[in-house]
């Protein structure tokens, strides 16, 4: 089974963001906190529906991602994800992933 | 063009001022987003890939160039610095802040445009032809109606909860630009046999997952009657219209399963009923609004300017872009420009604020500050001189909108498709480059002819696949972007639905495949055909065997 991070749209700007192991918000999948397993899916909606409800995020859902390759870099595994954590693709300028 | 009145005024600010509210509760918490979500979408804004997207209406595609650089302020101070035109005389917004919204609504609302009406289940933007007020081939000007439908039922509380959202296109040209065919209503005018002027009335045309080319439910309606006949067919509508399924929600669904005539009864039977009633234009209405509409006072001029003609005959950029940019009008010695908004490689239909600041620049000192937006996803200056043609084009080119491309291979209609829709299945607007990019050729593109390529990211068809004489549509097959190619589509006057080539291919395999399709014309080419009409004459196979055969 893949594993998952929660992503979301910030209430105020809209902005995707992912839950992060703090439970904050980041705009760029690497800072997700990444969830193994049925309980842990459980743990991290529960946090993200707590997000909704303070009127942090709107929208919250799990997405696979992909960590197989190398632990340390974090790939939403459909294409549609990847378009929203990378940016448009005609606008590379616009990605919010670039190291740094 | 139309101006508000003060009613106009106070009811579009009265709004910006509910909407600035409902923000500001939605920020608190006060709102949730499931009581929040239909307010937002009454405005214009919707929730999509990356961010929220706020569509705002261009009525009947029409901006003055004070309105155009307000769009390119929006795009500045808001956004990031573009907007893109639609498909349905709309500009969208894709970066918006939700807090900055209702300023946004309200710097909109003091050059009298606003976001209402582009959402829900409601009567939406009415379009019209571009070049309308302009068109040499045009019987009356269509704006002045599209005013009138769109006061109608901006007011009209029966209409605001439809079973679905509800188009209307209207044409005053008998060459339709406006593909009122696919629309749940379209209005041609025409001339009856004593000559006087009213609206043939198509019902039940429209795209999506069920295409379907509108109906003709009445060759003549007189106009004094308009309302009273559109009140008649929503009331139809309204009344046995499905809620229960969305997909059978629209119009086009009713009217199949009733059939044309049973439906044109139905409305005729309801019509009796309202016609000449007080939903009819008061006494005097239609002579205001038509004031707003009427012709600027365009100079005396010979039908054709010397200068115009030695410009093109020294200089054949200029003469290939005359060839395919110019449009014919309605006033010696005047032209219709059309700014191609399909640079090579570009993305169809965006402006940069930059570049919308310019165009209204151009707009005034060019084109009496008038402004048009396509369906088609370009803009036009609708009242140039032909003694002004060849600077204005040097300055077009400066700006990258002297493109020589309208109607040819690259000038691609195509929807956000999966780089900003939520709902999108595959990309549209990577397609479009990569075919505008093999075909740049400007020979070539003139060689090829009239060819419509409209691109869908998913079945909702906002590219109008369905009516490209090359359609594309996005599918998903497994996660992966797949695309069917459907050949014949047509939006004008001879309207018909494309027909599916075959199998899906690949993304990386489209663009081959449309330079197949299109060597596959060239070879059956007879005479001065254009791909449709090759197409028309020799049928799907040719094309299909080409292609499958090759990939
Ligand atoms: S056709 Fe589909 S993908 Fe394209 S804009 Fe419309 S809904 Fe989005």
């Amino acid at each position: 089974m893949p594993k998952h991070v929660v992503t979301a749209n910030r209430l105020i700007d809209g902005a995707v963001v992912y839950l992060t192991d703090c439970g904050g918000w980041s705009e760029r999948i690497q800072d997700a906190i990444v969830a193994d397993g049925k309980e842990a899916d459980a743990a991290l909606t529960a946090a993200a529906d707590r997000a909704v409800a303070d009127c942090i995020v709107v929208a919250p859902y799990l997405i696979d991602v992909d960590t197989a390759a190398d632990s340390s870099v974090l790939r939403a595994l459909r294409y549609r994800e990847r378009i929203r954590s990378d940016g448009p693709s005609i606008h590379p300028e616009f990605a919010k992933n670039l190291k740094g | 063009m139309y101006r508000y009145d003060e009613f106009d005024h106070a009811f579009v600010r009265q709004r910006v001022d509910q909407f600035r509210d409902q923000v500001s509760r939605r920020l608190s918490g006060e709102l949730s987003e499931d009581e929040f979500k239909p307010l937002r979408l009454m405005n214009g804004l919707y929730l999509q890939l990356h961010a929220y997207m706020l569509r705002v209406a261009i009525p009947y595609g029409t901006l003055s160039s004070r309105q155009m650089r307000c769009l390119a302020h929006i795009a500045r101070t808001y956004d990031k610095d573009y907007g893109h035109f639609t498909t349905r005389q709309n500009i969208q917004y894709n970066w918006p802040a939700l807090k900055d919204v209702p300023d946004i609504l309200m710097d909109l609302a003091a050059v009298e445009m606003h976001a209402l009406q582009t959402s829900g289940n409601c009567i939406r933007n009415v379009t019209a032809d571009q070049y309308a007020g302009a068109a040499a081939d045009e019987i009356e000007d269509p704006r002045v109606w599209c005013e009138i439908i769109r006061q109608w039922s901006s007011l009209h509380p029966e209409f605001s909860f439809l079973p679905r959202k509800f188009k209307i296109a209207v044409t005053g040209a008998p060459n339709d630009r406006a593909a009122v065919a696919v629309h749940d209503i379209g209005l041609r005018m025409v001339r009856n046999e004593a000559g006087e002027v009213g609206f043939q009335v198509l019902v039940g045309g429209g795209q999506g997952r069920t295409p379907v080319i509108g109906s003709m439910i009445r060759a003549f309606l007189p106009k004094r009657y308009l309302l009273s006949y559109l009140e008649a067919i929503l009331r139809v509508y309204n009344l046995l219209g499905r809620r229960d399924n969305i997909f059978k929600a629209r119009i086009k669904i009713l009217v199949q399963q009733v059939g044309a005539q049973v439906f044109a009864d139905m409305v005729e039977d309801e019509w009796q009923h309202l016609k000449d009633g007080p939903v009819e234009l008061p006494d005097g209405e239609l002579e205001r609004i038509q004031a707003y509409f009427a012709p600027p006072s365009f100079e005396p001029l010979p039908t054709l300017h010397a200068g115009f003609v030695e410009a093109k005959d020294r200089d054949p950029a200029f003469a290939a872009w005359a060839r395919s940019n110019l449009a014919d009008h309605r006033e010696p010695g005047y032209a219709i420009v059309n700014l191609s908004l399909k640079p090579v490689g570009g993305v169809p239909g965006d402006a940069t604020s930059a570049q919308m600041d310019t165009v209204a620049d151009l707009a005034d000192r060019f084109s009496l500050g008038e402004i048009r937006v396509s369906h088609e996803q370009n803009l036009i200056l609708p009242h140039v001189r032909q003694k002004d043609l060849h600077s204005l084009w040097q300055e077009l080119t400066a700006v990258g909108f002297a493109t020589a491309n309208i109607g040819l291979i690259s000038d691609i209609i195509a929807c956000p498709g999966l780089d900003y829709c939520s709902l999108a299945n595959a990309r549209s607007i990577p397609i479009a480059q990569q075919i505008s990019t093999r075909f740049a050729e400007l020979d070539r593109m003139h060689d090829i002819g009239e060819l419509k390529v409209k691109i869908s990211g998913c079945i909702n068809a906002c590219g109008h696949h369905h009516v490209g004489h090359i359609g594309i549509l996005g599918v998903d097959k497994k996660g992966e972007e797949f695309y069917q190619i459907t050949l014949g589509g047509d939006a004008t006057e001879t309207a018909e639905l494309g027909r599916l080539v075959g199998p899906a291919l690949p993304y990386d395999k489209v663009a081959d495949a449309v330079e197949t399709l299109v060597d596959t014309y060239l070879e059956h080419r007879q005479g001065g055909e254009r791909f449709l009409d090759t197409y028309r004459r020799v049928g799907l196979q040719p094309f299909k065997e080409k292609l499958y055969a090759t990939h």
